[in-house]
C-alpha cells in the first residue's frame, strides 16, 4: 500500500548515515581515552606499591616514592578550599538571592565566566606578582594555595548557583511569610536544601585544584624537598612544598634517566586521585537527583 | 548571632569579589610588566619579529611573532579536530541517542574534562610522541600535530557541553513542526536546529578556542621547544603560554626578560578576555536578553 519512493529511501539512508557518523564521532573521543588510561596503568604497574606512596624520592628523584608530593598536594587543595569555598558560596548566594536582573549583575556574571577563562599561566603571573612579591609571602604553600583558590572560585560559584536555583521559590516565600528575614531564610531553608549540590561543586573544585600545575610552579611548588616520612604535617604555611602535578612534570621532563615506570606511576596516582574525586561528585549528584522531594 | 545587616554586607562583598579579582589579575600582571612597557618596549619588534633571543649576551631581541604563530598554529590545528567532533558529539547526544546512552556518554566526557593538563602533557610526551614518530616517520613527535591533538581532546568537553545546551535551548515546537512536515531527523538537524542554535554553537566553539589558547602545561610538554614559525603540522613550535612557563623560572626578578614575560601574560589575558566576552555577547545578544 505505502510504497517508499526513491526520494524517501534516499532520505532514510541519509538519516542512518548521519546517525552512524555522529555516533562514531562520539565514540572516537571516548574509546581512545579508555585505551590511554589502560596503557598508562599497564606501564605504571612495575612501580606501583604502597611504599611508592609513602617514601621520599631518592637518588635525584630516579627512585623512591612520592610522599612529599602527595602531602603537598593535600595541603594546597585543603588550604585553597578553605579560602575559596566560603567566598564562592556567598558570591553564589548574592547572585541567586540578592542580585537584581540589571547590567551590574550581568557584569558580575561576565566576571565569573572570564575568571574561569583566564589562562592558568596568567593566574601564575598574578600569584607571583600579588602574593609572592607584593604581599611578601615569598614562594610558599600559602601563596600557591591562594592562587589556586582564586583560580577555582568560578567552579564553586557556578555549581552553588545551580544548586540554589534548584530550590523552589515557594520554599522561600513560606519562610518570609512567617516573618523570617532574608538571611534567616537563606541560612535555615535555602542552604540546607542545596547542601548536596554545593558539595558537588566543592568536590569538583578539589579535583581541579589537585591537577593544576602552572599556577603553583612559580608561587610555591618546588622540584624537590624531602620531608619526614609518615609525618602528616611536614610543611609550614610559609614553606615551599612539592606537589603531585609538579612532580609529574619534573620527573618526565627535567630529570634525565628516570626509570620509565616512575613517571607513569606518578601520572596514574594523580589521574586516579582526580578521577575518583570526580566520580564521587557525579555519584553525589545522582543521589541528590534521585532523592529530590519536590 | 551575626546581624542581618552585617551578613548582607558580607554577601554583597563576596558577590562583587569576582569583579575585584579580574581587576586585580590585570593590575598585578600589568604592574610587574609595566616598567619595561614604558622604557625599552618596541611594539613593532614584539609583534612582527620572529627573533626571540631574551638571554643573548650581545643583542637581546624580544620578537614574539614566532610564539604568536606557535599559539595560532596549535590552536587552529586543535580546532580542526575539536570543532567537527565536538559539535558532532553534541548533536548525537542531544538528538540521536536515548537517555541512558546520553547519561553514560556525558559522564565519560565529564571525566575527560577532569584529566589534569599535566597528565595530557605527559600523554603527549610519551604515547603521542612515539605514535607520530612511527606513523609519519618524523624525527621528533613533539610537534604542532601532537599539541593540536592533545588540545583537541582537552577542549572537546567544553564544546560538547555548551553545544548540547545550545541545541537543548531550541524549542521542541521547532522539532515537531519539522517532523510534521515529514522531515527526517537529519534534515531537521541540518535545516532547522543548526540555524536556530547557530549563536550558541558559535559560543561553544569560541569557548573551546579560549581554552586552547590559554592551555599551558600540555603544550609545554607536547609541542617541542623550537621558537620558529611553523610551516607544517610536523614542525615543533613554542607557544606564548609555554614560553612563560619555561622561562619565568630562569629570568631574574624585575629584569627586562622577566617584564617581557609579564607583557606576554597581559597579551594572553587580553586575547582570552576578548574571546570570552565575544562568546558571551554571541549567546545573550548585545542587549542581554537570555
Amino acid at each position: 500500500m505505502f510504497q517508499q519512493t526513491k526520494s524517501v529511501q534516499k532520505r532514510l539512508r541519509q538519516e542512518k548515515l548521519a546517525r552512524a557518523v555522529f555516533a562514531c564521532m562520539t565514540l572516537l573521543m571516548v574509546v581512545p581515552l579508555l585505551l590511554i588510561l589502560f596503557y598508562l596503568l599497564y606501564r605504571a604497574m612495575p612501580a606501583l606499591s604502597p611504599g611508592f606512596l609513602l617514601t621520599n624520592p631518592i637518588r635525584g628523584m630516579r627512585a623512591g616514592g612520592i610522599w612529599p608530593a602527595l602531602v603537598g598536594t593535600i595541603y594546597l587543595v585543603l588550604i585553597s578550599l578553605a579560602v575559596s569555598t566560603p567566598i564562592g558560596v556567598l558570591a553564589a548566594v548574592y547572585l541567586n538571592e540578592y542580585a537584581r536582573d540589571n547590567w551590574f549583575t550581568r557584569i558580575i556574571n561576565l566576571a565569573v565566566v572570564n575568571l574561569a577563562g583566564v589562562p592558568s599561566i596568567v593566574h601564575a603571573l598574578f600569584g607571583l606578582g600579588a602574593f609572592v612579591l607584593f604581599a611578601r609571602m615569598g614562594r610558599s604553600v600559602l601563596a600557591a594555595s591562594l592562587t589556586l583558590a582564586i583560580m577555582t572560585l568560578p567552579v564553586i560559584i557556578a555549581s552553588t548557583k545551580e544548586a540554589l536555583a534548584a530550590v523552589p521559590i515557594p520554599f522561600r516565600e513560606a519562610c518570609w511569610n512567617v516573618g523570617a528575614t532574608r538571611w534567616q531564610t537563606i541560612r535555615h531553608v535555602v542552604l540546607p536544601n542545596s547542601v548536596s549540590g554545593i558539595l558537588t561543586g566543592v568536590i569538583l573544585q578539589v579535583s581541579r585544584a589537585a591537577g593544576e600545575t602552572a599556577p603553583i610552579m612559580f608561587t610555591g611548588a618546588v622540584f624537590y624537598k624531602a620531608v619526614r616520612e609518615g609525618d602528616p604535617f611536614p610543611y609550614g604555611l610559609l614553606d615551599q612544598c612539592m606537589a603531585l602535578s609538579m612532580h609529574l612534570f619534573t620527573v618526565s621532563t627535567q630529570v634525565p634517566e628516570v626509570p620509565a615506570a616512575l613517571p607513569y606511576a606518578t601520572a596514574v596516582v594523580l589521574l586516579v586521585t582526580v578521577l575518583v574525586v570526580n566520580a564521587l561528585s557525579i555519584l553525589v549528584r545522582g543521589y541528590v537527583r534521585s532523592r529530590k522531594k519536590w | 548571632m551575626i546581624s542581618e545587616r552585617a551578613m548582607e554586607t558580607l554577601i554583597r562583598l563576596c558577590g562583587f569579589s569576582t569583579i575585584l579579582f579580574i581587576f586585580a589579575i590585570f593590575f598585578f600582571v600589568f604592574r610587574e610588566g609595566s616598567g619595561f612597557l614604558f622604557t625599552g618596549f618596541r611594539p613593532l619588534e614584539f609583534f612582527f619579529s620572529p627573533q626571540w633571543y631574551p638571554t643573548s649576551q650581545s643583542n637581546v631581541r624580544y620578537g614574539a611573532l614566532a610564539l604568536i604563530a606557535g599559539t595560532a598554529g596549535v590552536t587552529v590545528m586543535s580546532m580542526m579536530f575539536a570543532v567537527p567532533f565536538g559539535l558532532g558529539a553534541a548533536i548525537f547526544l542531544s538528538e540521536f541517542c536515548g537517555p541512558r546512552v546520553r547519561e553514560t556518554l556525558k559522564v565519560t566526557i565529564e571525566l575527560l574534562a577532569a584529566i589534569p593538563s599535566v597528565v595530557w602533557g605527559f600523554i603527549g610526551l610519551t604515547i603521542m610522541n612515539s605514535l607520530i614518530i612511527q606513523i609519519f616517520g618524523a624525527p621528533i613527535g613533539l610537534t604542532v600535530l601532537n599539541g593540536g591533538l592533545i588540545l583537541a581532546l582537552m577542549s572537546v568537553p567544553i564544546i560538547v557541553s555548551v553545544g548540547e545546551d545550545a541545541l537543548k535551548a531550541v524549542p521542541d515546537s521547532y522539532r515537531e513542526a519539522a517532523m510534521a512536515l515529514g522531515a527526517t531527523r537529519w534534515q531537521m538537524v541540518w535545516r532547522v536546529l543548526l540555524p536556530a542554535a547557530r549563536n550558541g554553537l558559535l559560543a561553544a566553539v569560541l569557548l573551546g578556542v579560549g581554552r586552547a589558547i590559554g592551555e599551558t602545561m600540555a603544550v609545554l610538554m607536547a609541542t617541542g621547544h623550537a621558537v620558529r614559525i611553523p610551516v607544517s603540522p610536523l614542525d615543533p613550535v613554542r607557544t606564548l603560554t609555554a614560553t612563560i612557563a619555561a622561562e619565568l623560572g630562569e629570568a631574574p626578578v624585575h629584569s627586562e626578560h622577566y617584564q617581557v614575560l609579564f607583557l606576554i601574560g597581559i597579551l594572553l589575558f587580553t586575547i582570552t578576555f576578548a574571546v570570552n566576552l565575544i562568546a558571551d555577547l554571541v549567546v545573550k545578544g548585545v542587549r542581554g536578553q537570555s
